[in-house]
């Protein structure tokens, strides 16, 4: 624990030998190409597919109305609605499935799918959410029987006791705040490769999945198949973010075609199949009020929000929680009242609304706070630094109630800032950006203090379909020594395989290299619900842990029969047990593990394993300031991050190099957030961002240094005192940049700039502002 | 059936020969014919750089290529990088060592890219390099880690080269 352990899953890596979904070649494997419709919203009069069929090579096209005669034309989302896996009736959104076509070769199927011929009559279409609950507005869901576009109304705190200390609030700041729909865009698109044997009865599924055990679940459901003839592998995973949480009806149809067929089919999703149809994350309207003294003391807090779903509620929010962890939005401050609502709605855009390196809906809820917070600076003529320090939640106030009902286990956020402040030079900064201004130069430092909420959770609150949220760890100790362990979860790059060997080899003392880690195939991993939401650590790692300690437990008792003495009289150090006042009687685990097979106490069960499933007692809630310096560049609108620091909370690390290279990754897809991003929609329910040459990722050239440090508050609830820490660089960043960006241009009266930032956006401000060179 | 074209090109040092289809990109060549599933498919527009390779010694994307462009020509995938003893090469120790990857999708073309520069490039500065895989899309990294890699293995194979020249130079 706590080093720098190099990956042992680099070695296949960095050789092209990982084993992903697109690289499974089974024999006698077919292509599947799902047809997708141009139209937003369009009335399907018909599909030829006869044309399709005529095809040589050609084995199957399937339509919705072939899926609706097994009953499988629909399927039910993570959210408790229920998604088309091919339309029947009418098209809701750009780029929906429409038919599968499976052919020999992938070009064969790809020619094929060109020549389905479906009649559309386009409808109107529904493209701004804030039009969705109009009377007139057009319908999206005709299949439900609430013939409106509303989906949920979800709400939080006391309103009324909020009202009153508005009513009577000496000074008010409000920001009204858009975070425009994003797509995790994991380098690897989604696929799957679906194998029904005729003659086993079985069914194997190697799939781009985050959640190997649900999807298991969700398929047995929806497919109709008994659970144990299903064996879902998700193989190595080129990176998922939340976007291989849900389960997508190409997923489906791969499944149902290799029933029909007898034969593997394989279906792999383009670039711009993934951006256009598989879950988006955001797009959130926000807006936030304040309420104040004029010292700056905070008194209130109330967020209204209308999230945009699109046409399907594809989000994988926990059952209690139509907004995830929404109401985290109260953020590290205190306050005597706060009051969140939130309205889901639909429109004729793609599903989604997944948690995108996030723990549900918590990075929506850190931009929110962290830029209120920066206008009731402003309003204060305060600065922003000096009015968080004044409102942290005090460190000897924890366990922390907040007024939206989390427990907050712990936290130390005036520590973290101050590292950040002096680490970044802030005073000096400051001084440098008053001479800037005073030479017509922008240059602005922008911070956020974020609290994020991670590792759901506890059963008592937490479960997706009403599965609880517990993860899982087995691990078996081998007769000389050597160890293998499962998981739940399912790392994407996590570096997993290198960190939980690391936590048996904390407990057990078998050297790291002697466990072999294994996640993914849920015919021989244990139950869990899969590695998002920064929960890997805080449930399977904490399994771990203490499945590790039953192993010694039991060890122990081996031990006390081997050195023929009371198992009290034992102390262990990592590796062994030795008498007590005679360290040189020891037994090490290796050779416990060895009596375990050949030489264990009389009536004692053979073998050294244990299993454990974690039923976390709270989340965790790791924090953080980053503090960002940009300048801008007056001829063009360009914003130069010129230094970045990010300083994290995460608790006991188990390898501070992969902390550290999460830290990197997550601020650089929070960069690409804040200033490239959106997946729009023109007025037809056009898809604007739908391939990489519009929906932009940062290369190494715009992405800048990032400099990293760190405070120490260990969970007190969490076996080695961990907690969650991959989304936060991502949660915590981009008020960091919007904030440095807003501040650069505050004296000119700007407060705030919606997302993403963009070179043209800055230079439409700079003209109107008059300060464009 | 389309008519199949006879191509042939030298793979990671190895002579090999197929009939292909004149349409099918080099990446499917490599991935599905040879079976060399190092490389990767990450888009569809050129831009994420994870299916490159090295043809005759310059960086392709091979998603942007057909298999017939390639016909007598040398290609270098991430299979080939290693000695065929297996002797890792610096920059695969590189990526290793300063923790240049994470979920690995992208790390092939990583590599590939790298080693294009490198050899045009023995001692690139930190702008270089980031120009140098700028092609390359990464969405775990944030490149810095990949940047320390390169530079790992720039000062590796310097001085594995000065010490071969300091040897030759004993020699004579």
């Amino acid at each position: 624990m706590g080093h720098s352990v190099k990956r042992k899953e680099d070695l296949r890596f960095i050789q092209g030998k990982g084993n992903y979904v697109d690289d499974v070649n089974l024999p006698g494997m077919v292509y599947g190409q799902v047809v997708r419709s141009p139209y937003a919203h369009a009335r399907i009069n018909s599909i030829n597919t006869e044309k399709a069929k005529a095809v040589p090579g050609v084995l199957a096209v399937i339509t919705g109305e072939d899926l609706a005669k097994a009953n499988l034309a629909w399927m039910p989302t993570l959210s408790y609605d229920k998604q088309m896996v091919l339309a029947t009736g009418k098209v809701l959104f750009q780029s929906q499935e429409v038919a599968f076509v499976v052919a020999e070769d992938r070009y064969i199927a790809a020619d094929a799918a060109e020549l389905v011929e479906v009649d559309y009559e386009e409808l109107p279409v529904l493209v701004d959410p804030n039009k969705a609950l109009d009377s007139g507005a057009p319908l999206v869901r005709e299949d439900r029987e609430q013939k409106n576009n509303h989906i949920f109304h979800w709400e939080v705190g006391n309103r009324e006791a909020t009202e009153q200390v508005f009513q009577s609030a000496e000074v008010r700041a409000s920001v009204k705040a858009f975070f425009p729909r994003c797509h995790p865009a994991p380098l690897e698109t989604c696929g799957c490769v679906a194998d029904f044997s005729r003659a086993t009865g079985r069914l194997t599924v190697y799939l781009t999945s985050q959640a190997p055990h649900a999807h298991r679940t969700v398929l047995a459901l929806v497919g109709g198949i008994p659970e144990n003839n299903i064996r879902v592998i998700s193989p190595d995973i080129g990176g998922g973010f939340g976007n291989k949480v849900p389960v997508y009806p190409g997923y489906v149809c791969a499944v149902v075609a290799s029933l029909t067929l007898g034969v593997p089919v394989k279906w792999i999703e383009t670039r711009s199949e993934n951006l256009q149809s598989t879950g988006f994350a955001r797009d959130y309207h926000m807006m936030a009020e304040i309420a104040s003294d004029r010292d700056g003391r905070m008194k209130a807090l109330r967020v209204k929000t209308l999230a945009d779903h699109g046409a399907f509620n594809a989000t994988a929010q926990p059952t209690k929680f139509p907004a995830g962890l929404f109401s985290i939005c109260t953020g590290s401050y205190e306050y005597a009242q706060a009051f969140c609502e939130v309205d889901g709605v639909y429109t004729n855009k793609a599903p989604g609304g997944v948690a995108y390196r996030c723990s549900f809906r918590v990075t929506e809820a850190a931009y929110l706070i962290e830029r209120v917070v920066d206008v009731l600076a402003l309003e204060l003529k305060m600065d922003p630094a000096e009015l968080r320090l004044k409102n942290f939640i005090p460190e000897d106030k924890f366990p922390y109630k907040s007024s939206l009902g989390w427990t907050y286990d712990s936290g130390n956020y005036e520590g973290a800032m101050k590292l950040a402040l002096d680490r970044i030079g802030y005073q000096e900064l400051r001084k440098e950006q008053a001479e800037k201004r005073k030479k017509g130069e922008l240059m602005g430092i922008g911070i956020s203090s974020f609290t994020e909420i991670v590792g759901a959770g506890p059963s008592h609150d937490f479960d997706i379909l009403g599965i609880k949220m517990f993860d899982s760890c087995e691990i078996r100790v081998h007769p000389t020594g050597k160890a293998m362990a499962r998981m739940g979860t399912k790392s994407q790059g996590q570096g997993h395989e290198t960190t939980y060997a690391q936590i048996v080899a904390q407990e057990l003392g078998i050297p790291a290299g002697d466990v072999t880690i294994e996640e993914g195939d849920t015919d021989t991993a244990p139950y869990g619900l899969g590695t998002y939401a920064s929960r890997s650590t805080p449930t399977s790692g904490a399994a771990t842990a203490v499945a590790a300690r039953k192993i010694r437990d039991k060890a122990k008792k081996i031990a006390a029969y081997l050195l023929e003495c009371n198992e009290n009289d034992l102390e262990w150090e990592p590796g062994k047990f030795f008498v007590k006042g005679a360290p040189s009687k020891s037994k090490t685990i290796q050779d416990i593990a060895f009596a375990a097979y050949t030489n264990f106490p009389p009536g004692m069960e053979p073998g050294l394993e244990a299993v454990d499933y974690y039923d976390p007692p709270n989340l965790t809630f790791p924090f953080g300031t980053y503090i960002c310096v940009v300048d801008i560049d007056q001829g063009t609108g360009e914003v130069k991050v010129r230094r970045f620091l990010a300083v994290d909370d995460c608790g006991n690390i188990i390898n501070p190099m992969i902390v550290e290279g999460q830290i990197h990754g997550g601020l650089t897809e929070g960069l690409a957030i804040a200033f490239m991003q959106q997946i729009d929609y023109d007025e037809s329910g056009n898809v604007q961002g739908g391939s990489f040459m519009d929906y932009l990722l940062p290369t190494a050239v715009e992405t800048p240094h990032w400099e990293t440090d760190k405070t120490c508050t260990p969970c007190p609830h969490h076996p080695f005192g961990a907690k969650g820490v991959g989304e936060s660089p991502n949660v915590g960043s981009p008020a960091a940049f919007v904030n440095a960006v807003v501040d650069a241009l505050s004296h000119l009266g700007v407060k705030h700039i919606d997302m993403p930032i963009t070179p043209w956006k800055v230079w439409k401000v700079l003209q109107e502002k008059g300060v464009a060179a | 059936m389309a008519k199949k074209q006879l191509i042939t090109v030298k793979v990671n040092g190895r002579e090999r020969e197929a009939a292909v289809e004149a349409r099918l990109l080099l990446v499917h060549f490599i991935r599905e014919s040879l079976q060399l599933t190092g490389t990767h498919i990450g888009c569809d527009t050129s831009h994420c750089g994870a299916c490159t390779v090295v043809l005759n010694g310059k960086t392709v994307k091979s998603c942007t290529m057909f298999a017939v462009q390639a016909d007598g020509g040398e290609i270098l995938t991430v299979e080939g990088l290693a000695s065929s003893a297996g002797q890792l090469h610096a920059l695969q120790e590189g990526f290793k060592q300063e923790h240049g990857l994470q979920c690995g999708f992208c790390t092939p073309g990583m590599l590939m890219s790298s080693y294009a520069l490198l050899h045009s490039n023995p001692n690139p500065s930190e702008e270089e390099i980031r120009w140098g895989i700028s092609g390359n899309l990464c969405r775990c990294t944030g490149y810095q880690n990949i940047v320390s890699a390169v530079q790992h293995a720039a000062a590796k194979m310097a001085k594995a080269g000065s010490e071969a020249n300091l040897a030759e130079g004993v020699a004579k």
